[in-house]
């Protein structure tokens, strides 16, 4: 079978149905966030909240709704974990552990879902109910607040505002998120996704064994799951336990989730900007990196290129039947260049290039075409360094969409493009080089000797610093050290670009606009967009090179 | 200036927000949704329990292990996949092996698996496919591929006194094409293939 014959039937179905929704998406979430009108119930929440909706945030008052919710939210969620064993439906499981507790709740309020713990034996249903999945709408939420708040920066002339926070939150809540995860879990429901309390029961199998069977409200953790790029899952293998997902045709819809919001928002930034090939433009860059990912993924894992696959025959291990090597690196790949993170087969045991390219895919800053909302400020950050880049080269003051790129506005930019790659370095790097964590990350943590286990650490922080969530998932995170560095790197991997963005924003919008001369570049057309991707890759490429190169590059290619 | 007043404002908004939030995202959206699998839908919201002579043996969607508790293959039944949760088939600790591709211990356990199933088998060691050879995602792996369901055949219709055609036709009753057609590869379930060897050896 030729690689065509196998990827373009699943790969084309997607396509299909992205082209299909992403208009009347992208188009009903720019009349949602730009609407004067509130809902009778919205009204209602707004009275509780004391929050007038009508009137406009700076940006550093919009940075405050985010900062303090998420606060409060991170809060809420250890609490949850702490009191455990007090709280109906625990199972019986005790109290989260501090370390463990903290980890697990900056991880689900940044989107990341990052799961230093087991979930079968480490959470309860309320916890996963009322803290995580709760988590996994609102982060979502927060990352649409942020995106549609840096559009506004764009659209407004001489303003000092963005628009509110809350009322974005609400309208993600309600309007987007909600009634998109209650669809979805009906559907996942019907193809086979759990939905109860039962708790483990212990059943006698064909042969006279024991088994224990979970239960658990899994459909509607799934749905926010996937439709919110967070990625959690409910059990230890995530989508590839066949209570999450039980068929081929739910692993494809699940894709078709974590893509919808992420491939529809260009198509309402281009809406709210008024220039919908603009969108296009952000659209086609995140597009062509993502089929050229997909791609190499595919052919590394079909040609089982390392000892073990070569022993197997083929790249088996840590894959379901069901799903196959061409379901599992579909599933894999969206969900890595999303900032989903979910997994329907263990990248851990990927081959080595295959491997690697679920960390290229986050490394490239989860753009392609990243998280809810996250994805499309992170790409627009790019454009304005792209449009930066290309004035240097042809000696013109660089400007994007009327908005002048001065000295503010790069340095912004540019702190954006850093945070990411300077935590995702720094923490590997300290993994490896204070001795004392070395050993414990030698000793307790790494999995897999040899190259492999750098390959294990560095992906642990590249999923981190990107709030993507996925692992190789033999590395043991629940230590001391890893617990808190990756909470941290979590934390300010989420909320310092969220920083610069908004920021940027404010600067933006306090902007007049610059008129459209013969001088301005055009940011519209397949050469910009070219450019877009050129300086994507290429920032990856310089920064990673050389410790991709020590781990899966160098196990790959000896 | 107000802006730390504003801060402490927005603190109290945002402990409000989460309070209802909360409420409506983590308690009745899912309570909705599993009242509607309560209703509208059969045994699925349950995990589709299976039942033999009045009793459940497991789940449809969930494998098992049909091996001795030594972990050894119980020879009259078809074999699942090597599992990786718990001593295998856990359902309380679903997990893959997370081996590497050049790890040692999993180039090892794939040359024991293949030398132990060409033995079991009675095959040359080269005719065993690869998911016989390795752990799975979840290490509840309901399925097979119909190449490892049918190389066990002969096996079966030995040790059981059954003929291999009846067999073979049972496997194939069995197997299960790729989704729509397209999606996923062809696939057995060895659990619902089990329960008819034994309805066909009564």
């Amino acid at each position: 079978m030729t690689l065509a014959a196998v990827l373009v039937p699943p790969l084309l179905t997607v396509v299909v149905v992205l082209a299909l929704i992403h208009r009347p998406l992208g188009d009903y979430m720019a009349r949602t966030f730009t609407s004067g009108r509130d809902l009778s119930v919205e009204r209602g929440f707004y009275r509780l909240l004391g929050v007038d909706p009508a009137s406009s945030q700076s940006w550093r008052s919009y940075l405050t709704g985010v900062l303090a919710f998420s606060a409060v939210s991170v809060l809420l969620v250890y609490l949850l974990q702490r009191t455990q064993a007090l709280l109906p439906y625990s199972l019986g499981l005790p109290a989260v552990p501090e370390g463990l507790a903290f980890n697990t709740a900056v991880s689900f309020v940044t989107n990341t879902n990052w799961q230093s713990y087991s979930p079968e034996v480490t959470l309860g249903y309320t916890v996963q109910m009322v803290g995580l999945a709760v988590q996994n709408f609102v982060s979502a939420a927060v990352g649409l607040a942020v995106a549609v708040a840096f559009v506004r920066g764009f659209v407004a002339r001489r303003s000092a505002t963005l628009g509110n926070f809350w009322v974005d939150l609400t309208r993600a809540l309600l309007r987007i998120l909600l009634p998109g995860a209650l669809v979805a879990a009906l559907i996942l429901l019907a193809g086979g996704v759990i939905q109860n309390f039962n708790g483990f029961t212990t059943v006698a199998t064909l042969t006279g064994g024991e088994q224990v069977i979970p239960g658990g409200p899994v459909a509607s953790q799934e749905a926010i799951k996937m439709l919110g790029t967070n990625g959690g899952g409910f059990f230890n293998a995530n989508s590839a336990h066949p209570f999450e997902n039980p068929s081929p045709w739910t692993s494809l819809f699940q894709v078709i989730l974590m893509l919808a919001i992420p491939f529809s928002l260009p198509r309402t930034f281009g809406t709210m900007i008024g220039q919908r090939r603009q969108g296009y433009a952000i659209l086609g860059a995140m597009a062509a990196i993502f089929l050229v990912s997909l791609t190499a993924a595919t052919i590394a894992e079909l040609s089982a290129g390392g000892t073990a696959p070569q022993a197997a025959g083929s790249a088996m291990e840590g894959k379901e039947q069901r799903f196959g090597i061409v379901g599992s690196v579909l599933f894999g790949s969206v969900s890595t260049l999303t900032s989903t993170g979910a997994v329907n087969s263990m990248h851990d045991s990927y081959t080595a290039i295959g491997g690697m390219l679920p960390m290229i895919n986050m490394m490239l800053g989860e753009v392609a075409p990243g998280g809810v909302g996250s994805g499309l400020y992170g790409m627009l950050v790019l454009a304005v360094v792209t449009v930066f880049i290309s004035g240097l080269l042809v000696g013109r003051t660089p400007e994007y969409l009327g908005k002048k790129i001065g000295a503010r506005e790069i340095k912004l930019a540019s702190l954006y493009i850093l945070t990411m790659p300077a935590l995702v370095l720094a923490g590997t790097a300290l993994s490896f080089a204070v001795p004392a964590l070395r050993e414990d990350i030698d000793g307790t943590s790494i999995l897999n000797p040899g190259l492999h286990g750098l390959s294990e650490v560095l992906y642990a922080f590249t999923s981190a610093a990107n709030n993507n969530g996925s692992a190789f998932a033999g590395l043991t995170a629940n230590t001391p050290w890893l617990n808190t560095a990756l909470g941290v790197t979590m934390l300010l991997a989420r909320f310092l670009p969220i920083v610069f963005v908004l920021a940027l924003a404010g600067a933006f919008a306090a902007q007049g606009r610059v008129p459209v001369t013969a001088g301005t570049l055009p940011t519209d057309r397949v050469q910009s967009t070219t450019l877009l991707v050129g300086v994507t890759v290429i920032v990856t490429a310089l920064t990673f090179f050389p410790v991709l190169a020590l781990g899966p590059l160098a196990e790959g290619l000896l | 200036m107000s802006s730390s007043r504003s801060t402490v404002r927005q603190l109290g908004t945002a402990v409000r927000a989460l309070v209802v939030l909360t409420l409506v995202l983590g308690v009745g959206y899912p309570l909705a949704i599993t009242g509607v699998g309560r209703l509208a839908l059969d045994d699925r919201a349950d995990g589709q329990p299976v039942t033999l002579d009045g009793r459940t043996v497991g789940s449809a969607i969930i494998g098992q292990g049909f091996t001795d508790a030594e972990g050894a293959a119980l020879p009259e039944w078809f074999q699942s996949r090597p599992s990786a949760a718990g001593d295998g088939y856990d359902g309380g600790a679903s997990s893959g092996s997370n081996l590497g591709p050049e790890n040692p211990d999993l180039v090892a356990a794939i040359e024991d698996r293949r030398a132990a199933v060409a033995d079991l088998e009675g095959v040359d060691p080269a005719a065993v496919p690869a998911d016989a050879l390795t752990t799975s995602g979840s290490g509840l792996d309901p399925h097979i591929s119909p190449g490892y369901a049918l190389l066990q055949v002969p096996r079966i219709a030995a040790e059981r006194g059954l003929d291999e055609a009846d067999l073979e036709a049972l496997v194939d009753a069995t197997t299960q094409g790729p989704d729509l057609g397209y999606l996923g590869e062809p696939t057995v379930d060895v659990l619902q293939l089990n329960i008819a060897l034994a309805a066909l050896d009564t």
